[in-house]
C-alpha cells in the first residue's frame, strides 16, 4: 500500500470522532534545505502503545522527519500535533517555547545515536539520569538518588556504578544510561535516533531486548528512526518506509518487510545481508 | 588631577554604565549587558568593578575598597589610589563611615545601611557557565527559568564529598525568579545578601552588570535533606577573639603552625582597638 494521501483527505479521515485518540498526529510536514527537499508530504497518525519505525537509506529524510517531529528543527510547513495532558490535540511548532521545551523534559524523550548526544559526559550516571527529576522540580537528594538506582538497575548498570561518569562506561552502557535518562520522568512519547547504531550485535540485541521490554511494561509510544530492518522487525508495529524526502510505503511492519510493494522497499528487503 | 574626567571615564561612559545599572537594580538578578571600557589595569584585577565605581562615585562621597576582606592587600590599595588620585574622594577603611564599598571575594562583617553602596568585582557572571558553554543557552535557560541544571551540580558535589562542597561563588535564587552568580565571595556571606544596601555587580571581561536592590530577597539553593549551610573554619580570630566572623587561615612558620585570623580586617582591627581600651572581658563583650 502507498501513502500518498493529500492532506485534505486526511484530515476529513480523523473528522470523525468515535474513533480511538491519536497521541500523534503528523499533517503534511516539509521540511527544505534550500532547494533540496529534507523531507515532504508526511502525514501519519501514531496512537498510544504503539511503536512506528522509520526506515530508509541515508540521506532518505529520516533524521530530519524525526528532528521535526521532536521540536529540534522548524518544519517549512505542516502541523506536529499532540495529545497533551491538560489541552488535548495542540500543535507543537506553533506551540510557545517554554511549553515545547517542558513537553521535551516531561512527556517526551530523546534517544540520540551517539550517547555522547545525550549524556553529560562531565557529570555522573546518577546526576545524568536525575537531570530531568530535578528539572521537574525534584529538590530531595535521597529521593532523586533511589529513583536514579531504581533506573539504573532497570537498564542493567549496576547500583555501583552510579558516581562514575559515562566517559567511564562502554558504549552499551552509556546507550542504556542515555535510556535510563529519558524515561526516568515517565515520558508517553519516546523518539529514537538510530538507538543501536555503533553497537556490535550482541550488545545491541540485547539494547533491544531491554527496549522491547520497557516499551511494553511502560506502554510507551514510540518512533524509530533507523536503517536497520532487524531494529524495526522487533520493535515497530508500523512501519514506514522513506526514499529522496517522500514516504514511499507504510504499512505493518510484517507486511511491509514479508511482501513489499514498492520497488525500493523491496531493493532495500533484498539487501539485507544473511548469515 | 586635572588631566582625568572626574573619576577616570568620560561622562557618555559614566552614563552608558548607569543606565546598564538602573536596568540591573529593575530586573534584581537579570545579567545586564554593558559596553565595558579598557581600564589601566589587567583584566581580573576589578575592572568590571571600578567601572561601577566610577559611575557610583560622587565628589561627596567616602570610598572603601577591599580585597578578600582586607583593607591593605594590593589590589585593595591599587584601586583606592586610583580613585585618590583620578576623583579626589575621601578614602577610609572604616565600613560605617564609607558609602561606597569596593569588594573582591568578600561582604564586610559590620551590617551595611541604606546610605550605602556595595560594588562587587566579578569574574564569571553566568552562575550555568560550567554546566552549559553556550552563552545563546544560558540565556534561553534564564529567560525561560529552567535551572534544574543547577540542582545538578549540587546534586554532584553531595554524591562525590558527600555534602554540598561548593564553598564559594555558591549559586542564588533572586526574588524566586533569576538564579544569580553572587561573585566569589564564600558562602558564609550568602545569607548577608539580603540587606539595607544597595548591591552592585560588575563584570568588565565577560561585560554584565546585575544589581540587587535594598532588602531583595536571596535564597541560596539546597535539597530538603540537604540544607544550605553557611560555614566557616571552626575557630576564633587569634588577634580580636571573634567567634562569628569569617576567618582566614595564615601559616606562621615553617613547622607547620597555623592561625586563623579575621579577614575582614577593618572589623578585627576595631575589635582590638576596644579591647585595648577596656581591658575587663565583660566591658569587651559590651564594646563589640
Amino acid at each position: 500500500m502507498t501513502l500518498q494521501n493529500s492532506s485534505d483527505a486526511f484530515r476529513s479521515e480523523y473528522t470523525d470522532h468515535s474513533a480511538p485518540h491519536p497521541l500523534l498526529r503528523v499533517v503534511d510536514i516539509e521540511k527544505c534545505y534550500g532547494q533540496r527537499i529534507g523531507c515532504t508530504g508526511v502525514n501519519f497518525d501514531l496512537y498510544p502503545g504503539e511503536v512506528m519505525g522509520i526506515v530508509g537509506e541515508s540521506g532518505s529524510g529520516k533524521s530530519t522527519l524525526l528532528n521535526c517531529l521532536a521540536g529540534h528543527l522548524e518544519p517549512d510547513q505542516g502541523e506536529v500535533l499532540f495529545d497533551t495532558r491538560d489541552a488535548g490535540l495542540v500543535d507543537t511548532v506553533t506551540m510557545a517555547e517554554p511549553e515545547r521545551r517542558m513537553l521535551s523534559r516531561t512527556d517526551w524523550a530523546f534517544v540520540h545515536q551517539h550517547a555522547r548526544d545525550g549524556l553529560r559526559m562531565s557529570v555522573s550516571a546518577g546526576g545524568n539520569v536525575g537531570e530531568r527529576l530535578m528539572a521537574v522540580g525534584a529538590r530531595h537528594y535521597g529521593q532523586i538518588r533511589d529513583e536514579a538506582i531504581d533506573w539504573l538497575g532497570r537498564v542493567e548498570i549496576n547500583e555501583t556504578r552510579i558516581d562514575d561518569r559515562p566517559s567511564a562506561f562502554s558504549g552499551g552502557m552509556q546507550q542504556r544510561l542515555q535510556i535510563a535518562r529519558n524515561l526516568v520522568t515517565g515520558p508517553r512519547l519516546v523518539f529514537m535516533d538510530e538507538p543501536t547504531g555503533g553497537l556490535d550485535v550482541s550488545v545491541q540485541a540485547r539494547l533491544l531486548d531491554l527496549l522491547r521490554g520497557l516499551v511494553r511494561q511502560m506502554g510507551l509510544s514510540a518512533i524509530i528512526v533507523t536503517h536497520d530492518l532487524a531494529v524495526v522487525r522487533l520493535l515497530a508495529d508500523r512501519l514506514m518506509v522513506m526514499k529522496d524526502g517522500h514516504v514511499v510505503e507504510t504499512g505493518l511492519t510484517d507486511q511491509v518487510l514479508d511482501d513489499p510493494q514498492h520497488a525500493y522497499t523491496q531493493l532495500l528487503v533484498s539487501s539485507v545481508l544473511q548469515v | 588631577m586635572t588631566d582625568y574626567n572626574f573619576a577616570y571615564l568620560d561622562e557618555q561612559t559614566k552614563r552608558m554604565i548607569r543606565r546598564a545599572i538602573l536596568k540591573g537594580l529593575a530586573i534584581p538578578g537579570y545579567q545586564v549587558p554593558f559596553a565595558s571600557r579598557e581600564m589601566p589595569m589587567p583584566y581580573g584585577w576589578g575592572t568590571g568593578g571600578v567601572q561601577v565605581s566610577a559611575a557610583t562615585l560622587t565628589p561627596e562621597d567616602v570610598f572603601k575598597v577591599i580585597d578578600q576582606g582586607a583593607d591593605d592587600t594590593t589590589n585593595a590599595v591599587s584601586i583606592r589610589k586610583f580613585f585618590q588620585a583620578t576623583a579626589g574622594v575621601d578614602t577610609t577603611e572604616e565600613t560605617d563611615k564609607a558609602t561606597v564599598i569596593q569588594t573582591r571575594h568578600r561582604i564586610p562583617e559590620a551590617a551595611l545601611n541604606e546610605d550605602q553602596i556595595l560594588v562587587y568585582q566579578v569574574p564569571i557572571p553566568e552562575p550555568l557557565r560550567f554546566l552549559e558553554p553556550r552563552e545563546t543557552e544560558t540565556r534561553k535557560m534564564h529567560s525561560l527559568e529552567e535551572y534544574g541544571l543547577m540542582h545538578v551540580k549540587l546534586y554532584e558535589d553531595i554524591a562525590r564529598h558527600g555534602a554540598i562542597a561548593t564553598a564559594y561563588a555558591y549559586p542564588v535564587k533572586v526574588e524566586g525568579r533569576y538564579v544569580m552568580d553572587p561573585s566569589p565571595i564564600p558562602k558564609f556571606d550568602n545569607p548577608k545578601m539580603t540587606m539595607p544596601a544597595i548591591q552592585l555587580f560588575g563584570a568588565g571581561r565577560e561585560q554584565r552588570i546585575y544589581a540587587l536592590p535594598p532588602y531583595t530577597e536571596v535564597v541560596s539553593l539546597d535539597f530538603e535533606d540537604y540544607p544550605f549551610e553557611a560555614s566557616k573554619a571552626d575557630h576564633s580570630c587569634e588577634l580580636c577573639g571573634a567567634d562569628d566572623s569569617y576567618l582566614d587561615e595564615v601559616i606562621v612558620d615553617d613547622q607547620g603552625g597555623r592561625i586563623f585570623v579575621c579577614s575582614d580586617t577593618a572589623y578585627c582591627t576595631a575589635r582590638q582597638a576596644a579591647q585595648q581600651d577596656t581591658p575587663t572581658p565583660q566591658a569587651q563583650e559590651a564594646a563589640v
